[in-house]
């Protein structure tokens, strides 16, 4: 589903990414987890089309398509979903009218019918369901005075509601308490099938005990220095970064 | 063409005006016209060495010879239909070219308590009340669009609320213009509303084409005590037209004026809407929004005269400027000696859509109380990327996304307009005009 090679990307002009490989098929979930301003929203950023990043060098694959050359827009409508790490707030937009137009597009560009306004809110009452939140929200700006919380589990709303095939998760679960967290993990689990996949960005185990990963990357500095399976998480959990940066460091210097 | 030739023009033209003006020449108005004209005469047409006129040249207006309408023009029916409300029970005035068309007026509103008239009627039906209020708020002394307008005062609207009396269904103006020739009209309005009564008056300006006109237009307000005026301008004038727009309102103790001004057309645009609180605990409301593409110049100078104490004015002015359009907001505030617990708020916010757009904006607070709260701010931007990218990364084609941004941007002046159908009128409008933008 999505082939990343050698991807190097910068921002103002640093090299961010050093160096990305990546291959995540249907039905996978994938967990890439790695300390702080490593470049893992940065990835998911780029993968998700957003365009102050410079893409140096390498290319992604996203089912056979160039992903890089498709605006952000096109990305989303062929089932790539970004859950933002800093939901941005837009006043002025409200929810219902945002998302009412986002769906519409999403079937447009699949040719099928809009959804009429008794389709529309029967669709989001169903979703709201799901995520624990009031119906309220929707007449409501985008995010505007949501909580932390409630702008977390508004992008899974908004994931549900769209049923991407593949879904980049970027900390969705930092700050978060025990019940917004299991709110989140359901939804999550609910999209998994044989069709989709996930890639979860996450600096905790907790995450990983609700939505258990195939694989775990380690992300460093740019680069990926590790993967494993789920114990690769629980190590990292125990025993945080620093033995895996070593393992890095010992080819460098030698 | 000279500068001074044109203003010949428009000298002479004044004495055909003269002579085709028939009882009303006897009345003692025309000796205001008179003095009018020579006002004008000694001003001429401000250019930008004009402190209030820096950054508006009207020079493009004095390379056209505009001539008086001398009948109304036919204009089907139908046409109206584009411009009215469905859901409301409007009183339609309507102008085609400056003049009073009759046919397709539709005044339901009309007692001895509520004059909704022509001024060129109301000059004969109700002389005494109309030259006792015509040009007495509003002053030519420097102004020589006023100026003007007053030495060709002959048609406009008329309206008269006398006291106690509130009236549901909203006034609506409808000013047409049409056909190819280079015309003028000195429209004049004047509204007088009495103690305790309330009234909505909306006006709308519409071309049926891209010919090239001037408006200039002068509207008096006379709002007395504990009365409540909800009055909306719409400007969809041809992209070739000149709009002048020169406001006087009056308040009285406890009065309430709300208004919201959206300028969507015209080549060239300037509205001067002076608001004076006349006395204690009067409350106004000013709410514009200006959208300017191609190489429009849309210009607002507002002046909120706080002459007595108690009184709250809120003032909220929005722009967009795309490609080569200009925008000028100068919003000035006195506060005189007298005018204590003053309550001021002022906001100018400005949105770029490229770099040639461009926006003067200048507060402007003179303040000689000292016991009062004035706030002002305003800001320049441009649309905020990381929105932009949240709305795309959920399939939002660009267009799309920009239009949404754009539209949020100004939904707190729209929000204004309480009557819901002609705020979503007004919704869709702009957001057509915002995609049609893109597409060029
Ligand atoms: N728009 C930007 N302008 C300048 N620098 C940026 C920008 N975006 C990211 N960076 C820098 O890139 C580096 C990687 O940031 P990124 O957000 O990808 O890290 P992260 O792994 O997601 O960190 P965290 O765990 O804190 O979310 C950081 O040093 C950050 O400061
Ligand atoms: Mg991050």
């Amino acid at each position: 589903m999505l082939k990343v090679k050698g991807l190097k990307v910068a921002v103002e002009g640093n090299e961010i990414l050093k160096g990305i490989d990546l291959e995540v098929n249907k039905g996978e979930v994938h967990a890439i987890m790695g300390p702080n301003g490593s470049g893992k929203s940065t990835l998911a950023n780029v993968l998700a089309g957003r365009e102050e990043y410079e893409v140096l060098a390498g290319e992604v694959l996203y089912n056979g398509q160039n992903l890089l050359d498709m605006k952000p827009e096109e990305r989303a409508r062929e089932g790539l979903f970004l859950a933002f790490q800093y939901p941005v707030e837009i006043p002025g937009v409200s929810m219902s009218n945002f998302l009412k137009t986002a769906l519409n597009e999403l079937r447009d560009h699949h040719g099928q019918e809009k959804l009429d306004a008794m389709e529309f809110f029967a669709l989001m009452r169903e979703k709201l369901k799901l995520v624990n939140m009031d119906e309220k929200l929707l007449s409501r700006s985008i995010n505007e005075g949501f909580s932390g919380g409630e702008k977390k589990r508004n992008e899974i709303f908004q994931m549900a509601l769209l049923e991407p095939k593949l879904a980049i998760l970027d900390e969705t679960d930092s700050g978060l308490d025990i019940d917004a967290l299991k709110i989140v993990s359901k939804g999550v689990n609910q999209l998994r099938s044989q069709d989709n996949a996930i890639i979860i960005v996450t600096h905790y185990q907790r995450l990983l005990n609700y939505i258990v990963p195939d694989f775990v990357h380690v992300l460093v500095d740019g680069k990926i220095v590790k993967s494993g399976d789920k114990g690769l998480a629980l190590k990292l959990d125990e025993q945080g970064y620093d033995w895996v940066k070593d393992n890095v460091s010992e080819p460098v210097a030698a | 063409m000279e500068i001074t030739d044109i203003k010949q023009w428009y000298i002479s033209n004044f004495e055909l005006f003269e002579e085709s003006l028939n009882g009303s020449r006897e009345t003692p108005f025309h000796e205001v016209r008179r003095s009018a004209i020579s006002k004008f005469s000694e001003l001429g047409f401000p250019t930008p060495r004009h402190e209030e006129w820096k950054y508006t040249n009207v020079a493009p207006m004095l390379e056209h010879k505009f001539k008086l309408p001398t009948e109304v023009a036919k204009v089907p029916k139908e046409v109206l239909r584009d411009f009215t409300f469905d859901t409301l029970k409007e009183n339609l005035v309507v102008f085609v070219n400056g003049l009073f068309s009759e046919e397709l007026s539709n005044i339901a509103l009309n007692s001895d308590d509520i004059i909704v008239s022509s001024l060129r009627n109301a000059m004969v039906n109700h002389a005494d009340l109309v030259y006792k209020h015509l040009g007495r708020y509003v002053s030519f002394e420097d102004e020589s669009f006023t100026a003007l307008n007053t030495a060709f005062t002959n048609d406009g609207t008329f309206i008269f609320v006398t006291d106690n009396k509130v009236i549901e269904d909203p006034i609506h103006l409808i000013y047409i213009s049409d056909g190819d020739t280079e015309l003028v009209s000195h429209l004049r309005n004047l509204f007088i509303v009495g103690k305790n009564s309330q009234v909505k008056i909306i006006e709308s300006f519409h071309s049926l084409s891209d010919t090239t006109y001037f408006n200039n237009l002068v509207t008096e307000v006379f709002v007395d005590e504990c009365a409540i005026i909800d009055h909306i301008k719409l400007q969809e004038e041809s992209i070739n037209a000149f709009h002048i727009s020169n406001s006087q309102v009056q308040q009285e103790r406890q009065s309430v004026y709300r208004t919201v001004n959206i300028d969507l057309g015209g080549g060239l645009v300037r509205n001067n809407l002076n608001v004076l609180l006349n006395d204690e605990h009067c409350e106004s409301h000013l709410f514009g929004f200006f959208l300017g593409q191609g190489t429009q110049h849309i210009d607002n100078h507002t002046f909120i005269d706080h002459a007595k104490p108690h009184c709250f004015s809120n003032e909220l002015y929005k722009g967009i400027l795309d490609d080569k359009a200009r925008g000028v907001f100068n919003g000035k505030i006195i506060v005189r000696p007298d005018a204590q617990k003053t309550n001021a708020l002022q906001s100018n916010k400005t949105l770029l859509l490229t770099d040639d757009a461009s926006i003067n904006a200048k507060p402007q607070l003179e303040i000689f109380a000292d016991d009062v709260k004035c706030t002002h701010g305003a800001t320049i931007g441009q649309l905020d990327d990381e929105a932009m990218f949240y709305l795309r990364a959920r399939g939002i084609g660009e267009e799309m996304a920009g239009a949404m941004l754009r539209h949020a941007f100004i939904s707190d002046v729209l929000e204004n307009i309480k009557i819901e159908e002609v705020r979503e009128r007004m919704d869709a409008h702009i957001i057509e005009r915002f995609t049609k933008a893109l597409k060029s």
